[in-house]
């Protein structure tokens, strides 16, 4: 078996400064990878570096490609990285505004997807949007209202069916459940380990919360200052840490 | 199908002045199929940190650990996570779940990423969950609001879904009432028929004395 993802010395700078660097790892398919740290931490420029939103400065990630098998990202042609970002990869933002389409419908935001990789008939588009507003519990009513008219959870599940409709392989979550009331999360956090599950995803999921990478990931890396400190198991990490910074973050959670 | 060999654990709390504390050294064990194996010492004495050593749920300072062929002390993260969904099962004391998923989906979730089909998989958790006296009006609400007693047969069940060939418990008949505890122990007897390794922790004498065919008192593992 091949790695999805062969992440090697990564590095990314805003001027002088180091966002991320001497990032390694392999993801394998099926595998969820968090990644926390405190804000500055550079677990964001690191998955943005990673998911083709920004270009890393050193390093490669390669992508185990459908047709060519495992291509360098950065090597790749522009219309053919372009390609993967809306086929094979999904990019669930923080912030559903920056995921979603607020001016289109619902299920247009979902057939937009779908569209942009060379679906035609409106039948089948309206049919998979539906389909899919049902698996994010989206009620088919609500098919026609604008993602402005929904509650912050449902914009952000109506963004994961965005994302998950052309059935890809790799997603990226920037603090998926960031900025939610902590009943919703719950509900989120159930229906994307069901996805991951019934979908066989990976999933490189960056958050700061560590209650929500022990329920979702099966690894971890902690980052502090643009670098990986502590990387292994969830539960091993969290459970007895080694680095002292780890350490620090494991015993800083309130426990309710 | 488990094996302990000079197994040490230290904890280093940087945050406390780099305190040291070592609290295993040399600890060596072996587990047969078919065989149950107690862990025994006073309380404090490191039978939980043995047994989540083992799991790979804390790292081993020292020595090696190999669960069915494959040494845990040194294993890479995914080979560690397909041991576990494959071959090592773990029952602990605590019942962990995403709030809001239902008690049968928390039981059948180790089968369906097996693979295993959706009506049986189903099947084997409503079993189990009859077998554990779990009430079946409970089995579609999540078992987060659920008593201790229910939460630790939910545990339970969700540990025994699959045949795992090497299995740990951590105190499985803690706080039932004879009927579950009857029960449990069937399980646990049935599990060694079908030739699983179990290692556990039971404080409960009676239970220790019928299921378990040795000890190992883990006060002689201290560092």
């Amino acid at each position: 078996m091949t790695p999805l993802l062969q992440v090697r010395d990564v590095a990314k700078f805003y001027g002088g400064r180091r966002g991320c660097e001497d990032v390694s790892f392999d993801l394998w398919p099926g595998e969820v990878m968090g990644i926390v740290g405190e804000s500055g931490s550079g677990k964001s420029t690191l998955l943005a570096s990673l998911s083709g939103q920004m270009a890393p400065d050193r390093g490669a990630v390669i992508y185990d490609t459908r047709d060519r098998g495992p291509v360098d990202v950065r090597a790749m042609s522009e219309p053919e990285r372009r390609m993967l970002m809306r086929t094979d990869w999904a990019l669930v933002h923080q912030n559903p505004r920056d995921g979603l389409r607020m001016g289109v419908s619902a299920g247009g935001n979902v057939g937009e997807r779908l569209m942009a990789v060379g679906a035609r008939h409106y039948g089948d588009i309206r049919a998979r949007a539906v389909d899919w507003l049902g698996r994010v519990e989206i009620a088919a009513d609500r098919v026609d209202d604008r993602p402005t008219a929904f509650s912050g959870g449902m914009q952000q599940r109506l963004q994961i069916a965005r994302n998950l409709v052309t059935g890809p392989r790799l997603v990226f979550m920037d603090e998926p459940t960031g900025g939610l009331d902590v009943s919703v999360q719950a509900r989120l956090l159930d229906l994307l380990r069901g996805l991951v599950r019934e979908m066989g995803l990976s999933a490189v999921i960056v958050t700061h919360d560590l209650a929500v990478v022990r329920l979702l990931a099966d690894r971890l890396m902690v980052m502090k200052e643009g670098r990986v400190i502590e990387a292994g198991l969830t539960d091993q990490v969290l459970d007895d840490p080694q680095h002292g910074y780890t350490q620090l973050l494991v015993s800083s959670v309130l426990q309710v | 199908m488990i094996e302990v060999e000079g197994l040490g654990k230290r904890f280093v709390l940087h945050n406390q002045g780099g305190a040291v504390i070592e609290v295993m050294a040399g600890a060596h064990l072996r587990v047969e199929p078919g065989e149950c194996v107690a862990l025994t010492g006073a309380s404090g004495a490191g039978k939980s940190t043995l047994i989540r050593m083992i799991y790979g749920n804390y790292r081993a300072s020292a020595g090696r650990i190999i669960v069915g062929g494959l040494d845990v002390a040194r294993a890479a993260p995914r080979e560690i996570i397909a041991l576990r969904r494959e071959r090592l099962g773990y029952v602990s004391q605590f019942l962990r779940v995403v709030p809001r998923v239902p008690t049968i989906e928390v039981v059948a979730e180790p089968l369906l990423v097996l693979g295993v089909a959706r009506e049986a998989a189903q099947a084997r958790a409503e079993a189990l969950l009859r077998r554990l006296n779990v009430p079946e009006r409970l089995w579609s609400l999540s078992p987060t609001t659920f008593s201790g007693g229910e939460q630790q047969r939910v545990n339970i069940a969700r540990g025994f879904a699959h045949d795992y060939p090497a299995l740990m418990l951590d105190e499985p008949t803690a706080s039932l009432d004879s009927g579950n505890r009857e029960a449990v122990l069937g399980l646990i007897e049935a599990a060694k028929v079908r030739g699983a390794a179990i290692l556990g922790i039971f404080h409960d004498e009676g239970a220790r004395v019928r299921v378990c065919d040795r000890e190992v008192d883990v006060s002689g593992f201290a560092a």
